[in-house]
């Protein structure tokens, strides 16, 4: 088996009584999707803001690269290769479309401090920045303010800023959250093929999705993996049905 | 780049602000020119602010403390010229100076570190604690200033002869104002450019959403942090030219009325616009003569058109006149 990209070791937090994550052990291997599904409440966006930085752990080890980034802020997290998007959008509400990746180029390219030549006439942020927002179909929404897109765009936009960060693996928070049908199936096809570029940890509600692109599947109910294994282990999985899909069925 | 309304309005105040004192020299009308040179500093204490209020968000309520810096650069090196005392004697001697140059250098060198110091630890706050905490410190080295006698203390520092310039007769007013209109034509050249470049970008995105911010691997604090140092720095400078304006350096300049004056000039004339400090400064001059002169109590119409701004018309006067920002 090669060596996971990402590995969450015994991750436990608590809020009060609430156990949020409670011994979470998963890990990301190179070139897979692993979905994270699991009811309402169940702690995955906790896990992620965990993996992400933005919470610590009461105990556990995280390791990304090769590293124990414990210790490591969201920034330096990030600047590692670890790109997130959120569940509710979180974009820079008065900027364009454009304006909001290339801050994200700009990120990359490691030179914030730049006072003097003009951002928006610098090529070498364009150009990479057009070129997101082509592969995620917005390049013609690139000079509106993220404020006036639809809610189907602002999520397209949130996966245009993490691919410009070029990262080694992605978070992706619910990416389908609120798109149509189609908005869906044309994200699903385009996860597909990003795998190959890097790793994807999936948190999604949306099982056609989850089951037609996950390499693993790990259910977390109540802050516990029950189960974790390939897409036909759990659909045969008794546990996950009692706790989970049989809710839905 | 195509002129919008906001463009014309601009050149518009500044064709103002260089007309009124060319045609007070004509008519003979000194004071008219002071008036407008007091525009021209206070409006770039102003363009300082913008950067950390307008641009940052960082509603700084102690910017007092850097214009102040400035002006007690500008007061203690000249009076360790005039009285010919070395400012320091021991291991190399410090001499003081009447050099604007040298003073400039000075007022920005010493606000960019103590911005640098009062930044590191204001800006681990935000809301309400990062006003309270910045007026804070600007009220200890207000305090400061007053109990320390060398320079005056309570009663200020007088500067006898304003300070030179090279190739220029400073005392003549015309003269001083050219000079200080220029200083503040640099100060929004260059906040024109700065918002427009990588770190503008930055600094904007800081304002709208610190997640997001770290989610793309920029630390908004040291963004903030940059920006706070500019922003002080350009204050400062305003501040060295005041002292010269009124050939005179107080502890009033570091008090927080001086503060929320200079944050009056922002609100009144636009947040986050280029020449909104400007605008602002020109109408609180303007108010502040012609009512002043007929009631004492010209600031209470001031504070009423404050909370008209604040509440009507949140983009002041540039927004009134030339309509809603655009996104850059």
């Amino acid at each position: 088996m090669p060596e996971a990209i990402l590995s969450l070791s015994n991750v436990t937090k608590q809020f009060g009584a609430l156990l949020a994550s409670d011994n979470v052990s998963l890990d990301l291997l190179p070139g897979e999707i692993h979905a994270l599904i699991g009811p309402n409440g169940a702690g995955k966006s906790t896990l992620i803001k965990q993996i992400a930085g933005e919470i610590k752990p009461d105990s556990g080890d995280i390791r990304f690269a090769g590293r124990d980034i414990n210790d490591l802020s969201a920034v330096e997290r990030s600047r590692m290769g670890l790109a997130r998007t959120f569940q509710v959008s979180s974009l820079m509400p008065e900027f364009s479309v454009l304006q909001n990746v290339v801050l994200a180029q700009q990120s990359v390219s490691g030179k914030i401090f730049r006072f003097f030549k003009p951002v928006l006439s610098d090529a070498s942020l364009l150009e990479p920045a057009m070129a997101q927002l082509e592969r995620v179909g917005l390049a013609d929404r690139a000079h509106m303010r993220a404020a006036d897109i639809s809610h189907g765009e602002r999520r397209q936009l949130e996966m245009a800023v993490a691919l410009a960060l070029k990262p080694r693996a992605f978070l992706l928070d619910e990416p389908m959250a609120g798109m149509g049908p189609e908005g869906s199936k044309r994200l699903t096809g385009f996860l597909d093929g990003l795998r190959a570029e890097a790793p994807i940890l999936l948190v999604e509600h949306d099982m056609d999705a989850v089951f037609a692109l996950a390499d693993r599947i790990s259910v977390l109910v109540y802050g516990r993996v029950i189960a974790t294994g390939t897409v036909d282990d759990i659909r045969g999985n008794e546990d996950v049905k009692r706790a989970y899909l049989g809710e839905e069925a | 780049m195509s002129m919008n309304r906001e463009t014309i309005l601009n050149i518009v105040l500044a064709a103002l602000l260089i007309a009124v004192p060319v045609i007070a020299q004509i008519m003979g009308e000194p004071f008219i020119i002071t008036l407008a040179t007091k525009v021209a500093i206070l409006g770039m204490a102003g363009v300082g602010l913008n950067i950390a209020l307008g641009y940052g968000g960082l509603v700084s309520f102690g910017h007092a403390a850097f214009f102040g810096i400035g002006g007690y650069a500008a007061g203690i090196l000249a009076s360790h010229a005039l009285n010919y005392e070395p400012i320091m004697e021991a291991p190399f001697e410090i001499n003081g100076t009447t050099q604007m140059i040298v003073i400039w250098i000075v007022a920005l060198i010493a606000s960019a570190l103590v911005a640098l110091l009062i930044g590191a630890i204001t800006l681990r706050t935000s809301g309400v604690y990062f006003i309270m905490i910045t007026l804070a410190f600007a009220q200890m080295i207000y305090y400061f200033a007053i109990s320390w006698p060398a320079y005056g203390g309570e009663d200020g520092l007088s500067i006898y002869v304003r300070n030179s310039f090279p190739g220029l007769n400073t005392l003549d007013p015309i003269s001083f104002f050219a000079l200080c209109a220029a200083m503040l034509g640099i100060a929004i050249a260059f906040s024109a450019v700065l918002i427009r470049s990588r770190f503008g970008l930055a600094l904007h995105g800081a304002r709208q959403n610190s997640q997001r911010m770290m989610a793309i691997g920029i630390a908004p604090f040291r963004v903030r942090l940059v920006a706070f140092v500019i922003s002080a720095m350009i204050t400062a400078w305003a501040g060295a030219l005041y002292a010269d304006l009124n050939r005179f350096v107080s502890p009033s300049m570091l008090s927080w009325h001086m503060s929320g004056e200079i944050m009056v000039f922002v609100i009144l004339g636009g947040v986050g616009r280029l020449f909104g400090p400007v605008a602002g400064a020109a109408l609180y001059i303007l108010l502040e003569h012609l009512l002043g002169g007929m009631f004492e109590y010209w600031q209470l119409p001031l504070g009423i058109l404050l909370l008209v701004v604040v509440l009507f018309a949140r983009g002041g006067l540039i927004g009134l006149l030339a309509g809603e920002r655009k996104h850059a």
